[in-house]
């Protein structure tokens, strides 16, 4: 066991892929001398040379279109995307083949890669670098969206993302990178996709977040707890498609009250699809509507104002004792 | 003095290019003293900046069939043979095609008629391992290449099993959104220089399709990482209705290639023998390491955009028939018949020959589309990940009954319409 921060984890994945599997390839803007803008690819580009970590030009499109044709090919390329505010320019690439590949031609041409991006708001970046619209990906049939939320889960579904037979978009909460530190074990291992955790159980009301927004969410818990004697259930997401909609599905039978955070804008947003299935599977087990606690559907602001708009405990907290006082 | 200083910390805040850290460090010094800034100018003349480039045009066998005997292909009777019939047959298929669309056997379809000279021409350069990245237009070559017939006539009749690559067929499907694949094609060869396989890859797009942005980002990855891609143009002149003159300033697509540094040539893409030529120096250099080239060829599209599209609202009839003069498959009839590898009654056993084939592959296809498997439409579920998720299966199940429902009340009313025997 070592304690690492969640970029450091990543950088770990990224290193431990590399030495395992010779297909794997990281190509990106910046990742190779100078290890990324947020040093992800440290130490790659030295330990593996010119030709498995490539800087390419400065073009989304390009860095995703030609990943596909090396996949096709036969290699795993790793893309980093330098902020998912400019993923996109190189969305089509996504939508059209990589998604489309394995569908349209029976299997016979397949697209294993892997999409990285730093996204979503708290770092008090410029503007279009702190964008969450991982609800685009969720909404294209075809790829599969994973967000970490911590160094051990970020590191372990890395792996599973790189080994994943199919296009994966993995969406890294650039907020979290350097936040706090845990325990990552020495040896490697994976988490599968599609799945996700109990990050806290609890009896009374169900509370469903992933990447950044998973802190505030965890603190509201905490004080539930403390000062109102509430047990919450925290759930960590981890894939946000495909959707593990029956650990929510159970939780909220369990409790009846549901609460969903994230930082992306509200309208079409994940929370929106997770009430529909909730409806779908157990509206009668309902006792208040479900409550939804998320970025407004305005860009999200310069970042004199984004703690205004990003969901933090406070949000979260009165969110929960409205659900639980209806 | 405050102008000096002002003039130097403008300097320093701007992101200057190439040697302004020695004019800043100049004009920092001098802010320090008394001189003017007359002491450091001098004569900077402006200078051609040499580009060690050509563009050239090839023809090797023009309109009339005559010959350039020096620039001749060496090509064996069989070799010119194969060329010729592989161009009559996705020319007749082609015609087919359009039939059938007319009487709704097939959907809309973008005919291929006058580009067979470009796809054919450049596939007969390419080895097995080599791979083939089309557009749409590129019927004679991806025949050639191994693709059957009824493969592609299920593709433009609403089947994803159009797009599946045949077994032991190194290329990809048609692409549709114009100008994506070409960076599929700059993967790939950046792939086989990372696996060090010494193959090319030849990718084709077409004249409107030199206006998006994937086709600068592929030539400029090709470019930056010495990728073994020969990227092929159709330049027919229009895009659907907008002439190249809307697309572009520049006099040719060829003259690009100077801008991403690898070589490039127009040549007569109604002339199987240029295109052929061009293609086989490209794939040459390319597989000595040298990288990428980009070869236009000029051609015209005598039939509509798709089928869906009327040409007589953006172009003139005599334009039209002054290309149509031009087609590639005449010419080259003639130059095999003066070679005298091919006289008329050849050429209308291998018309015959064809005619047979298409029908084959007509009636394969048209009994594929109705066998139980391909029209199975619970097949949409089934391939678009490795495991089909949960969530996935949930809405298969959801179809799968609506599906069994509708089969049953088709069945019942068409037991309610067969009168019993009873009544007979």
């Amino acid at each position: 066991m070592t304690e690492m921060n969640m970029a450091k984890a990543i950088n770990l994945a990224l290193h431990e892929a590399m030495a395992k599997d010779e297909r794997v390839i990281v190509m990106g803007e910046d990742v190779g001398q100078d290890e990324g803008v947020f040093r992800i690819t440290e130490g790659l580009h030295a330990k593996f040379g010119d030709t498995r970590v490539i800087d390419t030009p400065l073009a989304e499109s390009g860095i995703i279109g030609t990943a596909i044709g090396m996949a096709i090919y036969g290699l795993r390329p790793v893309c980093e995307i330098q902020f998912a505010g400019f993923d996109y320019y190189n969305y089509h690439q996504l939508e059209s083949h990589a998604a489309r590949f394995r569908n349209r031609t029976r299997g016979r041409r397949t697209v294993p890669m892997v999409m990285r991006a730093p996204y979503g708001g708290g770092i008090r970046a410029i503007e279009h670098h702190s964008e969450s619209r991982e609800a685009i990906y969720a909404h294209t049939p075809g790829l599969k969206v994973v967000i970490p939320s911590g160094p051990r889960n970020a590191r372990a579904l890395l792996h599973s993302a790189i080994q994943d037979p199919d296009p994966v978009i993995y969406y890294e909460p650039k907020a979290v990178y350097r936040l706090f530190k845990e325990e990552v074990p020495d040896k490697m291992e994976t988490l599968p996709i599609g799945q996700s955790q109990v990050a806290r159980k609890g009896k009374d009301i169900t509370l469903v977040s992933y990447g950044a927004s998973l802190r505030p969410t965890l603190e509201a818990a905490e004080i539930l707890e403390e000062e109102d004697g509430v047990q919450a259930e925290v759930i960590d997401l981890l894939t946000i498609s495909p959707l593990d909609a029956s650990t929510i599905v159970d939780s909220v039978r369990k409790t009846g009250r549901c609460v969903i955070v994230h930082e992306g804008p509200r309208t079409c947003g994940l929370a929106a699809e997770i009430i529909a299935r909730i409806n779908e599977k157990v509206l009668l087990y309902l006792e208040a509507p479900v409550v939804r606690v998320t970025g407004f559907d305005v860009p999200i602001p310069y970042f004199s104002k984004e703690r205004a708009y990003l969901p933090d405990a406070d949000r979260v907290l009165t969110a929960c004792r409205d659900t639980l006082s209806f | 003095m405050v102008f000096a200083r002002l003039y130097a910390g403008k300097l320093r805040t701007r992101n200057t290019p190439s040697n302004s850290a020695a004019t800043d460090a100049k004009v920092r010094k001098n802010s320090g003293h008394t001189s003017v800034l007359s002491a450091v100018t001098k004569a900077m003349p402006r200078k051609p900046i040499d580009l060690p480039f050509k563009l050239e045009y090839v023809s090797i066998l023009d309109e009339n069939a005559v010959i350039d005997k020096s620039m001749e292909p060496k090509l064996s009777s069989d070799q010119l043979k194969t060329m010729f019939r592989y161009m009559l047959l996705a020319r007749r298929a082609d015609e087919r095609m359009l039939n059938m669309q007319r009487q709704g056997r097939i959907g809309t379809f973008p005919q291929a008629s006058g580009h067979e000279a470009i796809s054919l021409g450049s596939a007969f350069c390419l080895t097995k391992e080599d791979w083939l990245v089309p557009a749409y237009r590129e019927l004679a070559g991806m025949l050639y290449r191994g693709w059957p017939l009824e493969t592609i006539l299920l593709y433009w009749n609403g089947f994803e099993e159009g797009s599946k690559v045949p077994e032991g067929v190194n290329d990809m499907p048609m692409c549709v959104p114009v100008a994506s694949q070409l960076l599929h094609a700059a993967g790939i060869g950046m792939a086989m220089n990372i696996k060090k396989d010494n193959h090319v890859v030849v990718t084709y797009f077409g004249d409107g399709s030199s206006s998006e942005g994937d086709c600068h980002e592929a030539l400029n990855f090709a470019s930056v990482f010495n990728a073994p891609v020969v990227f092929i143009c159709l330049n027919n002149q229009y895009a659907i209705s907008v002439p190249i003159s809307r697309q572009m300033k520049n006099k040719t697509i060829a003259q690009r290639a100077i801008a991403y540094g690898m070589p490039g040539v127009r040549v007569d893409g109604n002339d199987i023998l240029a295109v052929y030529t061009a293609t086989q120096e490209a794939v040459e250099r390319a597989k000595r390491g040298e990288g990428p080239t980009l070869i236009e060829c000029l051609t015209y599209r005598f039939t509509p955009h798709t089928t869906a599209d009327d040409p007589k609202r953006y172009r003139s009839d005599d334009e039209a028939k002054k290309w149509h003069q031009r087609e590639p498959l005449l010419r080259f009839a003639k130059y095999l018949e003066a070679k005298g590898i091919m006289n008329e009654t050849q050429r209308a056993k291998i018309e015959e020959e064809i005619d047979v084939e298409i029908k084959a592959a007509v009636q394969r296809a048209e009994a594929a589309a109705k066998s139980e498997e391909l029209s199975d439409p619970l097949i949409m579920f089934d391939y678009l990940y490795a495991d089909t998720p949960p969530f996935l299966m949930e809405q298969r199940n959801e179809l799968e009954k609506h599906v069994k429902k509708n089969k049953k009340l088709k069945q019942e009313a068409s037991q309610k319409k067969s009168p019993s025997p009873a009544q007979i």
